[in-house]
């Protein structure tokens, strides 16, 4: 298929840092083996225009979890993803320091186009590519990469629509054009387009804010439904969605972590003030 | 690559003119005698021609064109706005050839007949406008020029004038303005982008070609009189060029296209540092 | 009320002030009518001179010479075909490939320096591309040729290209280069295979724009593609072209001639017309949702 493990940087390696300044470690139970671990940051920072937007992180980010990212408006929370997958490199005058790793390789030297093809990303709003049709957007990362087998694309598109729940809705207008669809149909569409080029890892960036509670719903089913294969990230001003689908959460203020902890703990006993309040509601 | 074009359009020009650079220099631009049969060449009648037509045709121009932007920004409502600046985009669009042509077959006898016998019997006093009146010749091409270049004007200042903060204008009207002194204050606040526009506007007559040789007269004087034809930088070349017949006659039109090239050069790169000030700030 | 009073002065100055509003918008009003005067005027006479002598032989005949009626400008129309045909090889690559660049890359030196440059020529006059032309090719082969028509129409192409194409790429929202980076699609396919394709329909509009413009361009044929009053097809010969014909027609002493001249010019019209009414048409949408 696409990316063969032998060609890629990333393949797991076993590393074992005991990591004691990552505060996760605390939590005891939770303590699990480092080939686990799906993405781990040491002193992420981010900079923009020489303004931090993110400050010294430190994350160990569990394998085939969801984890959460939550926090107020400007926080770094999309600062914080679009780090994982190098997006960064967009920006002018923008820096990233501190080291990224995935499965136990750096990523930070590595060339971004091999990382994004592990690395998923869905966004905010809807984005299917408009020039094509349904059919042709879940399959635009493979093309673009060159794989143009018919016979192969075709499987591809009906595996990764059913896995996103949109099979059965457009199996009958695979060639009409994506935009055509609902917006929770084309962020389902977006979903498979994602899961089609094989990633490891998916990074979700408020991907139900643009969308009504049907369809809301509907995602966070797929999210724990891809929990076996993947390792999630999701961005999330919605409390509730984040103590519905995830395992972890991260909460992140004025750009630094300022808590990590199971989900369950973090919305019943959170061990900080701050976090507290803000579960809470009283600011943010 | 474009970046490279424009160093080559100048090398080749200057070494192309190398010849009559060697022979006139910088009496060249300051000689008015344009002789082919005895090989004398002077460009002062054409840099004249040039430049009094240009200048002429911007001043004729630049008050409708901010006009025209102010009704255009301003005043007229969507329904108007619309079919209105799709017609004034066709004027920019239509061929310089067409203008030219339009000009001879009915823009000159209109002069001939209307215009310049009015202008004669009102402001005859005045040398500008003394003379045989022929239709053809310098006022003639300035009015053309008007025409073509008013578009290209009212577009930027109408772009120019949609940048200014909406805001701006709400805190005049809040303080009592009238419609017009509100606009009269955007217009202020827009002025080094409207300065870029007629700019711009300069840099396309200076530069305007066939619709300039087919009306302004083609004889190589310089005369008080509008009415009376004259020669452009870009005309001369545009009807001697095919037929010149010395080398020296050639490098000298090259020159004379030299000459052209660098003043649309610098007025245009001017004209876009005004308009990026201005737009650049929004 | 009063307190708008109070600002404004004495209520003799606020009639005044009344007046001038007035005026001045009336004036404003006035000058938008003026310049759409001239437009009318020469749709309506071109329209009225050149339709009826737009006949079949306009399109399929050979010029006829001076005293003879009849003839078109069939030569001519081919040319003008075949030299937009190269200007098109040349101005459409290249514009496209600036407004690529200019748009994808923006804000790096060299892209704001094409920018500027590219805006700069488009206000170069064409006679001295013409000039150019006529260096680089006429002066080297040793006679005019279609050649080097089609070379300085296809410069001339340029800067209306890559400014649209910048203009529509730019209108093509940042989060979809995102979703394309981040399937792992390398960032020239993301640009070509996503971005152009998406900005397709109004970079066409640039194209067709270029071409109607480069269609009535006189001035820098007039010593390169020089003009032909037979059939000639290979490029390196003199060819005609409709507007240098229009030109050699229109100042001849011929009435024969002029008419067939206004037939010319109604055509060149009637294309620029056309072609506007597609650009509006296509991209009324797009502008409009980014004023
Ligand atoms: N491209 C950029 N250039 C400059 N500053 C930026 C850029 N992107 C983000 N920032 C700044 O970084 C900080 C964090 O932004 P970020 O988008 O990560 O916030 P967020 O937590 O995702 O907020 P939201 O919940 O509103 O999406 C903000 O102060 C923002 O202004
Ligand atoms: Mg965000």
């Amino acid at each position: 298929m696409l990316h063969e493990t032998s060609s890629n940087p990333l393949s797991d390696q076993q590393e074992n840092p005991e990591d004691v300044s990552s505060i996760d470690i605390q939590d005891s139970e939770e303590h699990e083996k480092e080939s686990k671990i799906a993405v781990q940051t040491e002193c992420l920072s981010v900079f923009f225009n020489e303004r931090p937007a993110l400050k010294d992180i430190n994350l160990k980010i569990r394998k085939n979890r969801v984890t959460a990212i939550i926090g107020p408006s400007g926080c770094g929370k999309s600062t914080f993803l679009r780090s994982l997958n190098l997006m960064h490199e967009m920006t002018p005058k923008s820096k990233v320091l501190g080291s990224i790793k995935i499965h136990g390789n750096d990523i930070t030297e590595s060339n971004a186009v091999d990382v994004r093809k592990n690395v998923g990303m869905v966004f905010q709003k809807p984005n299917p590519f408009p020039s094509m049709s349904i059919f042709e957007n879940v399959v635009a990362g493979l093309r673009l990469n060159g794989n143009n087998k018919k016979s192969e694309l075709e499987e591809i598109v009906e595996r990764n629509l059913t896995h996103a729940g949109l099979w059965d809705e457009v199996k009958d207008r695979l060639k009409s054009p994506a935009v055509s669809l609902s917006g929770g149909q084309q962020q389902r569409l977006c979903i498979a387009r994602t899961i089609a080029v094989n990633p490891e890892i998916i990074l979700m960036d408020e991907p139900t804010s643009a969308l009504d509670p049907i369809s809301t719903a509907k995602i966070e089913e797929l999210i724990y439904n891809f929990k076996d294969e993947y390792s999630i990230i999701i961005v999330t001003h919605n409390m509730q969605q984040a103590a519905r689908v995830s395992d972890f959460t991260a909460f992140l203020y004025l750009g630094k972590l300022i808590e990590f902890s199971k989900t369950r703990r973090m919305f019943t006993n959170p061990r900080e003030r701050l976090t507290e309040e803000y579960v809470t509601g009283k600011f943010g | 690559m474009i970046v490279a074009l424009v160093f080559v359009v100048s090398y080749e020009m200057f070494v192309d003119s190398k010849q009559s650079r060697d022979m006139f220099g910088f009496g060249f631009i300051f000689s008015s005698n344009w002789n082919p049969v005895t090989e004398e060449f002077g460009a002062l009648p054409f840099i004249f021609g040039t430049i009094v037509s240009s200048l002429l045709a911007l001043i004729l121009s630049l008050p409708v064109s901010i006009g025209v932007a102010v009704f255009l920004s301003e005043i007229a409502p969507k329904s108007v706005r619309t079919p209105f600046s799709f017609l004034i985009e066709i004027l920019a669009a239509i061929p310089s050839i067409i203008y030219g042509f339009w000009g001879i077959f009915v823009f000159a006898p209109f002069m001939r007949a209307t215009v310049q016998p009015f202008l004669q019997s009102t402001l005859g006093f005045l040398p500008f406008f003394q003379g045989v009146i022929y239709g053809t010749g310098l006022l003639t091409a300035s009015f053309i020029l008007a025409i073509m270049i008013t578009p290209i004007i009212s577009a930027i200042t109408r772009d120019v004038l949609k940048a200014i903060p909406v805001s701006q204008r709400e805190a005049a009207y809040a303080l009592g303005a009238t419609r017009w002194e509100a606009i009269k204050m955007a217009l202020l606040n827009a002025k080094s982008g409207i300065l870029g526009g007629a700019v711009l506007g300069l840099g396309r007559a200076i530069g305007e070609t066939m619709a300039v040789t087919m009306v302004i007269g083609n004889k190589a004087q310089i005369k008080a009189s509008l009415f009376e034809p004259a020669y452009s930088m870009a005309s001369v070349i545009a009807n001697e060029f095919a037929e010149a017949s010395g080398s020296l006659h050639i490098s000298s039109l090259i020159e004379v296209g030299l000459i052209l090239f660098g003043v649309t050069f610098i007025i245009n790169s001017l004209a876009r540092l005004l308009i990026y000030s201005v737009t650049r700030k929004a | 009320m009063t307190g708008i009073e109070t600002i404004s002065g004495t209520p003799r100055n606020l009639a005044r002030r009344k007046f001038v509003d007035k005026l001045m918008i009336s004036l404003c009003v006035i000058a938008g009518i003026i310049t759409i005067l001239p437009l009318l005027y020469i749709f309506f006479f071109t329209t009225k001179s050149g339709l009826s002598s737009l006949n079949l032989d306009f399109f399929t005949q050979l010029p006829k010479p001076v005293g003879e009626e009849g003839g078109g400008m069939a030569n001519a129309i081919v040319g003008s075909l075949i030299l937009i045909g190269l200007g098109s090889i040349i101005g459409i690559p290249v514009g496209i490939l600036a407004g690529i660049y200019v748009s994808e890359y923006s804000g790096s030196l060299t892209a704001t320096l094409v920018k500027f440059t590219t805006d700069v020529l488009s206000g170069i006059p064409s006679i001295i591309i013409g000039i150019f032309a006529y260096g680089i090719i006429v002066l080297p082969m040793q006679r005019f040729s279609a050649l080097a028509g089609g070379f300085a129409l296809g410069i001339l192409m340029i800067p209306t290209i890559t400014k649209i194409t910048e203009e529509m790429l730019r209108l093509v929202p940042q989060t979809l280069r995102e979703a394309s980076l981040a399937l792992g699609v390398s960032r020239w396919k993301t640009t070509l295979f996503v971005v152009v394709k998406t900005a397709s329909s109004g970079i066409i509009t640039g194209i067709l724009l270029a071409i109607a413009r480069a269609a009535g361009e006189t001035a820098p044929l007039l010593f390169t593609s020089f003009g032909n009053s037979f059939w000639q097809s290979s490029i390196d010969q003199p060819m005609a072209a409709l507007p240098l014909q229009i030109f050699a027609y229109a100042i001849s002493p011929y009435e024969d001639w002029h008419r067939q001249a206004w037939a010319g010019a109604f055509v060149l019209i009637l294309l620029v017309f056309v072609v506007n009414l597609i650009v509006r048409y296509v991209t009324r949408n797009k502008f409009e949702s980014s004023v």
